[in-house]
């Protein structure tokens, strides 16, 4: 018994990463960010607008969320879509109340199915992002070139007439990406995207084409990871994240700007037992006052120095 | 295949040699880090896929970089308001791929043992001439970097074979990180006889284990450090006991875990029995002063109860 000699080479061996994607960089040994107004904490909140199909394909892997049960899973599609209808309102409400800015991360398909939803999102005066065809639309190298470039311009095509910008922003369902993804977002004109959850702020991502500015939305601290993987109560939800963002604040005073990236998702956190816990860590965000600086993605990516080619977000 | 590892007696928690830890100290504290690399898209091994998802899966590698590009900093800076040297267990790759995380550890004097190469290579399938030349690899590539001569193992991503711990001991290792058997070191048989002991690790209190396998919340995996220290201080006033917390910055590092950590280190580090050390010291102090015991006891029992 042995395995092939390639199981003990190591080609990529080599100082930095394994891969051209992006630089070796550890965050506390970057130039400190400031954010507007010198507050220590920057807060994203960024909401997942989703549709997951009744009759899921799952090229390659099964998003999480899709259907688990023989067809037709009428409890899960269902549930999901309670997110669409009751959920992302009672979180507009909650968002509005404290007068907290939000992202919008919308399937293109919910935008067709829904586009009562889609323009009242849009209506909020919110950056939208392309958040793929649907959610059983997931980026990965089981899926062909000609098939993903379809899904992001399909995407593209149902969410850009609902604003006066172009949509710049991309958050891939279940955060996948192929190995060709992100030169498929460039062709396509997306700037930044919010896949990768290696790093607490934004930083450039190479493609073969034009770079790309990454800004990870945190896994570990959205709802549905939190509640739905870990089975965590809501109550531990808001606590955990009321922790996170008291570590991150004093971080940031001490050590340059932080964010927080709250990502949520309708058809969890948006159930009645829930939202009251959404809404008293959004009441503690709010008590933290100037120290919490509540902006759009773009603005985010823009503070910490970046400037997008086309996206207009100054210089 | 064998039904029983065949690498430890048995001894039973109430008869063991009297453990004294240095300056009579009741409990040994040590924390490792498992500082690593998990690589983007390696050779698929037949018995275990590195990813769940197709390749390159960008979640699951992203999720392990984030502890080399913010955790670790983290990590380390509440090491040190404690005064914890760590042991660290290391993907030895990390000293060519991220060299600048080894500078600062050494700098802290911290100990270097082997967990490998990459995260993402497992033992599986390897003949024993393919995994004798890994161990010996990383051995020597901990010895270039750091001049640490490399006492402990950890199998990389807990792959073994069944040579694993002898090759580790042929080698020269003092230590095996690989077995949950005991809360205090064992000797541990290996085919060349050599002096070899087990220095207790830990899962369930391993961040990794606590928070992807168990899905502890952080709060509670703070409430957990503190009751297994508690236990292990009260029973270590008649043998001294070992505690390990294990750690991944990937895991640990996060915003919503440290403060809960923070406190069980605070908890831990006010009582006065508590030796801080580290896997070497530790496994250097039993062999010196208790091995000899050990394995005479595990005579006496096994031929009294014969």
């Amino acid at each position: 018994m042995s395995l092939d000699e390639k199981f003990l080479s190591y080609e990529k061996l080599r100082h930095g990463m394994d891969h051209e994607r992006y630089e070796w960089s550890m965050l506390e040994r970057r130039e400190p960010v400031t954010w507007p107004g010198n507050a220590p904490l920057a807060l994203w909140i960024n909401v997942c607008v989703e549709h997951f199909p009744l009759n899921p394909q799952s090229a390659g892997f099964k998003a999480p969320g899709n259907m688990t049960m023989p067809y037709p899973d009428l409890r899960h599609y269902t549930l999901r879509d309670y997110g669409n209808r009751v959920g992302i309102f009672r979180i507009l409400e909650a968002l509005d109340r404290h007068g907290f800015h939000a992202s919008f991360a919308i399937n293109g398909e919910v935008a067709e199915r829904y586009p009562y939803l889609a323009q009242r999102l849009a209506e909020v005066g919110a950056e939208l992002l392309a958040h793929g065809w649907n959610m059983d639309c997931a980026h990965s190298s089981a899926v062909d070139e000609q098939t993903e470039r379809q899904w992001i311009r399909q995407t593209l095509a149902a969410l850009e007439h609902l604003v006066d910008q172009p949509i710049r922003g991309w958050l891939g369902p279940a955060r996948s990406q192929s190995s060709r993804t992100p030169e498929l977002l460039d062709e396509a004109g997306i700037t930044w995207c919010a896949d990768w959850v290696n790093d607490d702020l934004p930083y450039r991502f190479r493609t073969d084409a034009g770079d790309l500015v990454n800004l990870p939305l945190s896994l570990e601290l959205e709802d549905r990871f939190i509640i739905n993987d870990n089975l965590h109560s809501e109550t531990e939800y808001a606590d955990q994240l009321i922790d996170a963002a008291d570590f991150l604040l004093a971080e940031g005073r001490e050590r340059g700007g932080r964010l927080l990236a709250l990502n949520l998702h309708p058809w969890v956190i948006g159930q009645p037992h829930r939202i009251g816990q959404l809404e008293r860590l959004f009441e503690h965000l709010y008590g933290l006052g100037d120290l919490v600086w509540s902006a759009a993605p773009s603005e985010i990516i823009a503070a910490a120095g970046f400037v997008l080619e086309g996206s207009g977000l100054g210089d | 295949m064998k039904s029983d590892p065949g690498l430890y007696g048995y001894l039973p928690w109430d008869r063991r040699p009297q453990i004294r830890w240095p300056n009579g100290a009741r409990i040994a504290v040590w924390v490792a880090p498992n500082i690593e690399f998990y690589e983007l898209d390696p050779p698929v091994n037949p018995q275990r896929k590195p990813w769940p998802r197709p390749a390159p899966d960008v979640t699951a590698y992203a999720t392990r970089d984030y502890g080399n590009r913010v955790g670790h900093m983290r990590m380390m800076r509440v090491l040190d308001q404690f005064g914890i040297r760590g042991s660290v267990s290391l993907s030895t790759a990390m000293l060519t791929h991220h060299p600048e995380i080894i500078a600062l550890v050494l700098e802290r004097n911290w100990e270097l043992f082997s967990h490998g190469i990459y995260n993402t290579r497992y033992t599986y399938g390897l003949s024993e001439d393919q995994e004798r030349a890994m161990i010996i690899d990383a051995m020597q590539r901990i010895r270039e970097y750091s001049g640490q001569h490399c006492d402990g193992y950890l199998a990389p991503a807990l792959s073994h074979s069944e040579h694993t711990i002898d090759l580790f001991a042929e080698a020269g290792g003092t230590y095996t990180c690989d077995l949950f058997h005991d809360d205090q070191p064992t000797p541990v048989t290996t085919r060349s006889g050599k002096r070899f002991v087990s220095v207790p690790y830990s899962l369930e209190l391993n961040d990794t284990i606590v928070y992807v396998v168990n899905k502890i919340e952080p709060r509670r995996y703070g409430e957990m450090i503190g009751r297994a220290f508690d236990r292990l201080y009260a029973e270590g006033e008649r043998s001294g006991t070992v505690m390990c917390i294990p750690l991944h910055a990937y895991q640990v590092g996060h915003p919503h875990r440290l403060a809960a950590f923070q406190r069980a280190l605070d908890h831990i580090l006010s009582h006065d029995g508590v030796w801080l050390a580290t896997g070497r010291e530790i496994a250097r102090h039993y062999l010196e002063h208790y091995y000899d015991q050990a394995m005479a006891t595990m005579r006496e029992i096994e031929e009294s109860t014969a």
